[in-house]
């Protein structure tokens, strides 16, 4: 227990939280920007034209098939070689998680819009609706209810992913944690393992109920 | 790019990768089992097992597999127990794999009329036989597409296991960069060996989800 109380003393917790923060930053800064981008990507994708459908194709393929961190490879070391950008890993963290977001929301999108019936469509037109009074009364609030539980998903693998970032080199919480665990060694020796479910808490803790919302209204929107 | 490097630390590369499919099958294999085995309970609702199986499920599905690893490998021998990086490796991706097959399962077997749960029983089937024989099949097969996701996901969830010392891909590809600075060579090695590794199994996957379309029984799939 004297190995969790560590956490008490001076800014520990506190430096703890701040490193939460950078983790929750970086993941919600990259969800806006997948969230807006990937519904013009995915309008992007709903387009018959051979060239756009294989160019996002191919997009959404390679994204989808690598692992993220390769993509923070490929960000952080390879970006500088082949443009000389020299990107922190925040920025490149960002970028990446947009990248991987984006493809990952237009493909939802992509889904949500070609899912609504072309009856709902033509019944729109039938009523009188002009082609964007069709949009906003009758297709957007269909889409919506298809999209937003898969959205709430993908923010909830965004801030577990955004973990993966201390690996380039960005102080978070995992980073933290190791340093209040390194500077306590003598003193708390067994710090570690409390660090670490305390970590591990606090993930589910922010995750558990943003999964649990969207579960709830995917059951209350379920057709 | 130096195609000489590239030629000179290929097998390098072949060896991490078979490293990571080799902890890749056993965690995917453990993880199907563990699957299954919650699915089960859940489907029946055995009584406390179910609460296990429910905290287990949320628990590993609201955290990181980093996080999950750096307590397993990190954290657990301050309490004695010393685990290899392998063993963490497996253990993590199976505990990480279980809920999301355990998942999978129960989509399956929620998709399963209620009519045939009942057919069964009401020609004397025990409720084991009624899983063995009536529900499992149509419900495993229901849950490819979910399953073979999860196959995929999992396979790109290894790639953090340089994090406990496993010299997997990324491991190699961090060691050659800080070692000689032949960045480009050493990610375009990363990249063309995870396109080898995983492109196969999605092209098997997708092949499989056509397959098993034909599958379901009467006009339920």
């Amino acid at each position: 227990m004297r190995d969790l109380a560590v956490l008490l003393e001076g800014r520990n917790l506190a430096r703890l939280f701040e490193g939460l923060w950078v983790t929750l930053r970086l993941s919600l800064s990259s969800v806006l920007l997948s969230i807006v981008l990937g519904i013009i990507v995915g309008m992007f994708m709903t387009l018959k034209n051979p060239v756009t459908r294989a160019v996002s194709r191919a997009y959404l393929e390679f994204v989808r098939i690598m692992p993220q961190l390769v993509l923070l490879f490929l960000a952080y070391f390879g970006l500088t070689r082949v443009f000389g950008l020299n990107l922190s890993g925040e920025t490149s963290a960002v970028l990446v998680f947009t990248v991987w977001g984006t493809a990952e929301m237009g493909d939802l999108v992509r889904g949500a819009v070609t899912s609504i019936p072309r009856y709902q469509y033509d019944s729109a037109y039938a009523l009188g609706l002009t082609k964007i009074q069709a949009y906003i009364f009758v297709i957007i609030p269909q889409t919506l209810r298809r999209l937003v539980p898969p959205a709430i998903n993908l923010t909830t693998r965004m801030i577990k992913t955004t973990s993966l970032v201390v690996l380039i080199g960005v102080v978070e919480v995992l980073k933290v944690g190791q340093q209040i665990i390194e500077a306590n060694r003598y003193n708390a020796p067994g710090a570690a393992l409390w660090i670490y479910i305390v970590i591990f808490f606090l993930y589910f803790l922010i995750c558990f109920p943003i999964s649990r919302f969207g579960q709830l209204l995917e059951n209350k929107w379920r057709d | 790019m130096e195609w000489g490097y590239i030629a000179k630390y290929t097998p390098m590369y072949a060896t991490a990768a078979l490293l990571t499919l080799r902890i890749a099958a056993v965690g995917i294999l453990l993880s199907l089992v563990v699957g299954l085995f919650c699915a089960v309970v859940r489907h029946f609702k055995i009584p406390i097992l179910n609460a296990i199986a429910v905290g287990y499920i949320e628990l590993s599905r609201n955290t990181p597999l980093l996080v999950q690893l750096f307590l397993l490998y990190f954290g657990l021998p301050k309490i004695g127990i010393k685990l290899s990086g392998e063993a963490c490796a497996v253990i993590g991706l199976t505990f990480l794999g279980g809920s999301y097959m355990a998942e999978a399962f129960r989509s399956g077997l929620v998709a399963v009329e209620k009519i045939q749960h009942e057919s069964a029983l009401s020609l004397g089937l025990t409720n084991g036989q009624t899983m063995r024989y009536v529900l499992m099949p149509q419900a495993a097969a229901l849950a490819v597409p979910a399953l073979t996701a999860n196959v995929i996901f999992l396979i790109k969830e290894t790639s953090v296991f340089s994090a406990v010392a496993l010299a997997d891909l990324m491991y190699v590809a961090k060691d050659l960069i800080g070692l000689h600075y032949n960045t480009d060579e050493a990610l375009v090695l990363l990249v063309a060996f995870y396109i080898i590794i995983l492109l196969p199994i999605s092209l098997l996957a997708s092949l499989l989800e056509r397959r098993m379309r034909y599958a379901g029984f009467g006009g339920t799939a």
